[in-house]
């Protein structure tokens, strides 16, 4: 078990999401970053849909109650233990009473903290992944106790021989599909999307990271329609919004662009201010 | 009666199906009738698949390598299916309170429609609606076949907090908002039942292709109900039909 002594900006469980229930209007949620997640996961050899916490900006102060073993990948939120700088993207022994803090985020902007075994929380619908009101919480709080195996911590079995990619965070660029209301654009406005400098603006979550700026356009409402993390919708007021992984099902407005996978993680580690190129991908 | 369908790459991990852009209960049954055959019969690897009011959503778990192969194979699936004869349909039951005290938006509703407030309950409790697909919400039944004198633009500035359970129309819509939620719809009531419980596998009793229909009910049996909903006691009423 481990306590939370300060929960951080915005601290969440997560792990790969909820498959099967989006016919119930559930969003799938699961890590924003899937890369970095999922390379925290494997260092300490866990199965691709262990849980962990996905960390936002400003991370938390984590107390370890049981010897364990850690990994942090995705933004470089300058972690310590019992306040000594630790690396990025290896596996770490923890001791019992060890304290996790972290430092001023210096690169990125969602850090992934895996734990050997994974975090133990309520699985709700097959996953842990927190999405209020889906599970009982949606953050972590303050004095929170998380349990997890305690794990011998003796390393000589782990190595990670694949070296941690950091193209998602230093990229800038996202590839995208077209959407399949992108051909209702005129053939000016379709070109334009992709010549126009785009930044994040200051509303960006989970559930949607709002561009800017305004995309001037004529397309119509359509019937409501499946979106998925990554759609990218036009609004008649030409905002461009791109759905994440606590979005809804469906949506009625346009659905101008769809980005890949690695953007939709590039874009997960993008925060207010930002700027962003689209690629438009070849299929 | 033929459509024309189209299939495309919507992400690195999912295909889309469209029918025209129309809302048509004919054409939502030829829409389940396949999403249902590729249920049962797409066997190559774990898929969800989704539709809403013209379109299947296919979504897979990895992302898909040969994308015209799988659109060959939904294709052929599509050649191959049988229409299923249906045999019976469900009809759920919905009790619904009309009092002011639910119906906030009831009296501004019923002026605006130059509509005595019994009449618009008996013109929304009238119809066996459509249950089209379940989203926006866990749990939000997007219905078709709302009295179209009932229908009414949405609110230009929506409700920051929309009680659930609220049964409310906006445009030619009408639903039951499963939780409490921002809305732009305008309440002319309220339902005690749990259209969503994420504790329940299924999590939500009704699914596509179900009728709903609205039952008026009092205050006092409100409350009846809501009582007997918190105890478990509770299961909502539903008739099966040959249609």
């Amino acid at each position: 078990m481990l306590r939370v002594l300060k929960s951080g900006f915005y601290t969440t469980i997560q792990d790969i999401g909820r498959f099967g229930f989006r016919a119930y209007g559930v969003p799938v949620s699961g890590a924003m970053d899937s890369y970095s997640s999922q390379f925290a996961n494997a260092i300490l050899g866990n199965t691709k849909d262990a849980a962990l916490l996905e960390i936002t900006m400003t991370g938390p102060t984590l107390h370890f109650l049981e010897p364990t073993i850690i990994a942090i990948s995705g933004a470089n939120l300058q972690p310590k233990l019992n306040n000594r700088s630790i690396k990025m993207n290896v596996s770490i022994s923890v001791e019992t009473n060890d304290t996790l803090s972290f430092g001023r985020f210096y690169s990125g902007f969602r850090a992934y903290l895996a734990i050997k075994g994974g975090f133990l929380s309520e699985t709700v619908l097959g996953s842990r992944s927190m999405y209020k009101p889906i599970t009982r919480a949606s953050i972590l709080m303050n004095n929170d106790t998380l349990d997890y195996k305690s794990s011998d911590n003796n390393q000589k079995k782990l190595n990670a021989h694949v070296k941690y990619s950091k193209d998602s965070i230093e990229t800038d660029i996202l590839d995208v599909y077209r959407g399949p209301e992108f051909n209702k654009l005129s053939i000016k406005r379709q070109k334009q999307l992709f010549e126009i400098g785009l930044s994040v603006s200051k509303h960006n979550s989970r559930m949607a990271y709002q561009l800017e700026p305004v995309f001037k356009n004529a397309l119509d409402p359509i019937l409501t329609s499946p979106v998925l993390p990554g759609t990218v919708q036009l609004t008649p007021s030409g905002q461009l919004t791109v759905l994440m992984r606590d979005c809804q099902t469906t949506g009625g407005y346009p659905r101008v662009l769809q980005l890949t996978e690695k953007a939709i993680t590039v874009l997960s580690q993008k925060t207010t201010g930002n700027s962003l190129k689209l690629r438009l991908k070849d299929v | 009666m033929t459509y024309n369908i189209q299939y495309s790459r919507f992400s690195d991990c999912s295909i889309l199906i469209e029918w025209p852009a129309v809302i048509d209960d004919f054409m939502l049954e030829k829409i389940l009738n396949f999403k249902n055959y590729i249920q049962n019969n797409y066997n190559k690897q774990n898929i969800e698949v989704i539709n809403t009011y013209n379109s299947i959503l296919v979504i897979y778990t990895l992302a898909i390598d040969n994308i015209n192969d799988e659109i060959l194979t939904f294709k052929a699936l599509f050649s191959e299916q049988r229409e299923v004869v249906k045999s019976e349909s469900i009809i759920w039951e919905i009790p619904v309170c009309y009092d002011n005290e639910f119906g906030l938006d009831l009296e501004a509703f019923s002026s605006s429609k130059k509509l005595s407030k019994s009449e618009i309950i008996r013109r929304h409790s009238k119809p066996i609606y459509t249950v089209f697909f379940i989203g926006f919400l866990p749990g939000f039944l997007y219905l078709g076949g709302l009295d179209l004198g009932l229908s009414l633009d949405r609110k230009t500035t929506p409700s920051l907090n929309v009680k659930k359970g609220s049964v409310a129309i906006g445009g030619q819509q009408t639903g039951i908002y499963p939780q409490d939620s921002p809305g732009g719809w305008h309440c002319i009531g309220n339902s005690p039942v749990e259209l969503f419980n994420s504790n329940k596998n299924p999590p939500c009793p009704i699914k596509a292709g179900d009728r709903v229909k609205f039952v008026s009910i009092k205050k006092a049996e409100h409350d009846d109900l809501l009582h007997l909903i918190k105890m478990s006691e509770y299961q909502l009423k539903s008739i099966y039909t040959n249609a």
